[in-house]
């Protein structure tokens, strides 16, 4: 081992317990805001009733949270939504965003400023070389009730740029492939991609968007069909989400969509992993070096992601040990002291850029990955 | 153990997803084989055409020499294989090893893929019915009557999701080569071992390697293949072969449901054709689509399923390296237990009897596998929900039910064989929309002659015959 590689690793263990520290103090402080009587949601003051310790006295650090019972999304079904906004924060204008909903009753979030807050976090991340101050962006994605469509267009904006969109209705799309209607379904995709390619072919200087990567791929072979590529319509920066993202297909993407690696394509991609609870985590820089591998990191302290134990969600497993992910959110709008999304992955080691648990592989949880629509559009 | 790439038009792609491929009774690897996604299937379509170009410069008599010593090494030499070589007792072991058939019967399937290669100039006369085939690579032609005409070509390239654990079936594509046509498959998960050695044997013959594609891969490389590419066929269960039914694209091959008829005329001698109907229903383990899974008569039905209970039902679980091994094993033993299930339900039903029930037990569940011994249960009418099954396994219905009725209660039958000298009879079968192969005479069910079509004729599924004129043009004023 160099010196300089020991150094580094010395470094990263020191920002590690900087950040565990800190994550410790940020745990502390939104526990206290969400079950104080004056500034707490009516939710959580409800349920505060109904546990067995007082989080005002017993929450000290970030494992205290493991006393609070699994955060259920079935809880999200359904009104009214004011019972979520934090008495602290009443009066403030107040977005309500759905995820799910194709059948049934969808889950709703209300946020007031935490998209506008994650996406600018997020906007430092990304290179300036490839994601160009005062560009203009293509959202190619999920129209809609949902927080996505106006986190692209705020993060833009921030950047200072215009934000173009397509009507996309991920409901309809999941009930095409219910109903068995493949045709429909392509037609569908087709008429998403049209929209797409009549945008980036309009003149509007757009050099950066966000797709899931499904439609990356179908926007890709849209523009060959027109004897174009994402590279000739002046395409630099990408920014991705969803688990359909492996390495195989990440290098696919890099190396016959996208005009290969970013230094000789000059198209950059970043995946992201994330949802409408939590937030945006983003991804170590992938590489060929690291055979694409793809690892993800919350934006801590306000989120948190958790590699756990498929029997024992409060044991941690070790690292590069596989295991369902748990999220945790704690912003001063919503508290989420530990989600079991439907994913599973491995423990990954704390980064430079970010000293703390990352989880890569991410993956449809194997005993009900059979049942979950991924990836849908 | 072994690495083997994809091949994307005749250059290896080594991804970073890989699945292994593992023995059935050991589980241990025996090979590593790239993953690739649809997409990069639905990118390299586009350079299908350079298949059948390639195919093109060569001319089909050189293409049939090529099979022929493709045939020769298929079956005898050591081959390249991925990262190394493969030779035909490696071929043999790995196949058996990951499909659960016996070694002997690996070897009989290797040798009917490498007859019906060696025999392909005989099958295409047969199959073109003489045509010359270089009029369809040319796409027009005088065939002798002083008449032109014209073969339109379908598709470059012949595509074909193939199954898992059925490696006779890879006698259908192989004519695709000689016929100027480029092959894209997608081996199947647990036997990717007769594409690629077949397809490293054209290679090795001389076949140039842009002419083959293979993509080994999950269900989005499947679909994407039977979307993408104009013709194609596809192996799986009754539910595929409806899902693609009335598809001109796509030749579906599912479950046979193949029979054998006894006729009024010769029932009552019905003894002298027990070993012919063992044979139908026994061979290859009972899991080809040609095996028989209905014999079918008006009386003697009970003598009959009980001599055959008699002649199967003794049979029993061997090693897969015991020539006398007559089972294959159901590598995922979920499969087997499934399958048992559903032949419990069956057996509910009145007027359905068990006469493998005295045998003993018909399910073996091993650590990591699972067997199911033959079967023959007698129904004793068409109507029984029974006489319309067929399994992965010897299991064969015995269907009392009267001559005259036959034709309409049979339902689709792959292979039919019909055994009767009854005129009036015959007519009604060669009439019958329902069979396929129709073989009059006691012929096994499973023994096949390779001159006729099977399930359509190939030639007709990659060429269309159309109209051609050629007229002279006039001459060229001042030339």
């Amino acid at each position: 081992m160099t010196t300089k590689s020991m150094t580094t690793e010395s470094d990263v263990a020191t920002s590690a317990t900087a950040a565990r520290e800190k994550l410790d103090a940020h745990t502390y402080e939104t526990v206290q805001w969400h079950f104080h009587e004056s500034t707490g949601s009516p939710f959580w003051l409800e349920k505060k009733a109904g546990l067995n310790f007082d989080p005002l006295t017993e929450v000290k650090c970030f494992d205290d949270l493991k006393k609070f019972p699994l955060f259920e999304d079935e809880w999200l079904r359904g009104g009214p939504v004011r019972r979520w906004v934090p008495k602290g924060m009443d009066g403030q204008p107040t977005y309500v965003f759905e995820t799910g909903g194709t059948t049934g009753i969808p889950k709703s979030r209300v946020v007031i400023d935490d998209f506008r807050i994650d996406y600018e976090m997020f906007s430092h991340t990304l290179p300036d070389e490839y994601f160009p101050k005062g560009a203009n962006w293509l959202m190619l994605g999920p129209s809609g009730p949902r927080r996505l469509r106006l986190a692209v267009e705020h993060l833009c904006q921030f950047r200072g740029g215009i934000s173009f969109c397509i009507d996309l209705d991920p409901r309809w799309v999941v009930k095409l492939i219910k109903k068995g209607w493949m045709d429909h379904l392509e037609e569908y995709k087709k008429h998403c991609i049209d929209q797409a390619v009549t945008i980036l072919t309009a003149g509007h200087d757009i050099k950066c968007m966000f797709t899931t990567p499904k439609l990356l791929e179908s926007l890709a072979y849209g523009l060959a069909e027109r004897d174009t590529s994402i590279q000739e319509v002046g395409i630099t920066g990408i920014f991705s989400g969803g688990t359909e993202f492996t390495p195989q297909w990440t290098r696919f993407c890099v190396e016959e969509l996208l005009g290969g690696p970013t230094e000789e394509s000059g198209v950059y991609m970043t995946p992201t992993y994330g949802n409408t609870l939590m937030g945006l985590a983003c991804s170590r820089p992938v590489t060929e070096e690291e055979d694409y591998k793809i690892a993800y990191y919350a934006p801590q302290p306000r989120a948190v992601v958790e590699v756990v134990d498929f029997d024992d969600h409060t044991r941690v497993v070790p690292y590069a040990g596989t295991g369902r992910v748990k999220l945790y959110t704690m912003t001063k709008e919503f508290f989420v002291p530990g989600f079991l999304e439907r994913d599973e992955g491995e423990r990954e080691e704390p980064y430079s850029s970010y000293p703390w648990d990352g989880v890569s592989g991410v993956r449809p949880y194997h005993a009900i990955a059979s049942q979950t629509t991924v990836g849908v559009y | 153990m072994l690495t083997i790439p994809a091949i994307r038009w005749g250059k290896p792609y080594t991804a970073l997803e890989k699945q292994e491929v593992v023995h059935f009774l050991s589980g241990e690897p025996i090979a590593s084989i790239s993953q690739v996604n649809g997409g990069m299937l639905q990118l390299d379509m586009k350079k299908a055409a350079r298949a059948r170009a390639v195919l093109r410069e060569i001319p089909s008599e050189n293409l049939l020499l090529m099979c022929e010593k493709a045939a020769e090494l298929f079956e005898s030499a050591e081959l390249p294989m991925g990262d190394g070589t493969q030779s035909v007792d490696d071929f043999i072991h790995q196949q058996s090893a990951s499909t659960g058939l016996p070694e002997h019967m690996c070897l009989g399937n290797m040798k009917k893929n490498s007859f019906v290669l060696a025999n392909m100039r005989q099958i295409l006369d047969a199959l073109t019915r003489g045509l010359d085939l270089s009029i369809l690579g040319r796409g027009y032609g005088e065939e002798g009557r002083g008449v032109t005409v014209s073969y339109q070509v379908q598709s470059p390239v012949l595509g074909a999701v193939l199954p898992n654990n059925s490696p006779g079936v890879h006698t259908l594509w192989l004519p695709a080569i000689p016929l100027q046509i480029g092959l894209l498959l997608k081996p199947g998960s647990q036997e990717p071992w007769t594409p690629y050695r077949m397809v490293s044997a054209f290679m090795e013959a001389g076949v140039p390697a842009e002419a083959f594609a293979l993509y080994p891969g999950g269900h989005d490389v499947g679909s994407t293949l039977l979307t993408r590419c104009s013709r194609s066929m596809v192996f799986g269960s009754a539910q595929t072969v409806e899902q693609y039914a009335g598809n001109p694209r796509v030749q579906p091959h599912g479950p046979g449901f193949s029979k054998i008829l006894l006729g009024d005329d010769v029932v009552d001698q019905w003894e002298d054709y027990l070993d012919m109907m063992v044979e139908s229903v026994f061979s290859n383990s009972g899991r080809s689509c040609i095996n028989c899974s209905g014999i079918w008569a008006s009386r003697h039905t009970d003598k009959i399923a009980a001599a055959l209970a008699e002649r199967l039902g003794a049979v029993d679980v061997l090693p897969p390296e015991d020539p006398d091994a007559g089972l294959a094993a159901f590598t995922n033993a979920a499969m087997a237990t499934g399958t048992w299930g559903m032949v419990q339900q069956d057996l509910q039903e009145s007027g359905v009897t068990d006469m493998t029930g005295d045998y003993g037990d018909r399910l073996v569940e091993k650590e990591r596998c699972a067997y199911l011994r033959p079967m023959v249960v007698h129904a004793d009418s068409p109507d029984r929900g029974v006489a319309s099954k067929e399994y992965m396994f010897p299991f064969v219905s015995v269907v009392q039910c009267p001559q005259k009725d036959m034709v309409k209660k049979i339902g689709p039958t792959l292979v039919g064989t019909a055994i009767t000298s009854d005129q009036d009879f015959i007519l009604s079968l060669t009439e019958s929309t329902s069979i396929d192969r129709l073989n009059i005479g006691p012929m096994p069910t499973n023994r096949l002659n390779w001159l006729q079509p099977h399930e359509g004729n190939l030639t007709e599924f990659l060429f269309r015959s159309r109209a051609y004129q050629i007229t002279e043009l006039p001459s060229a004023v001042g030339v």
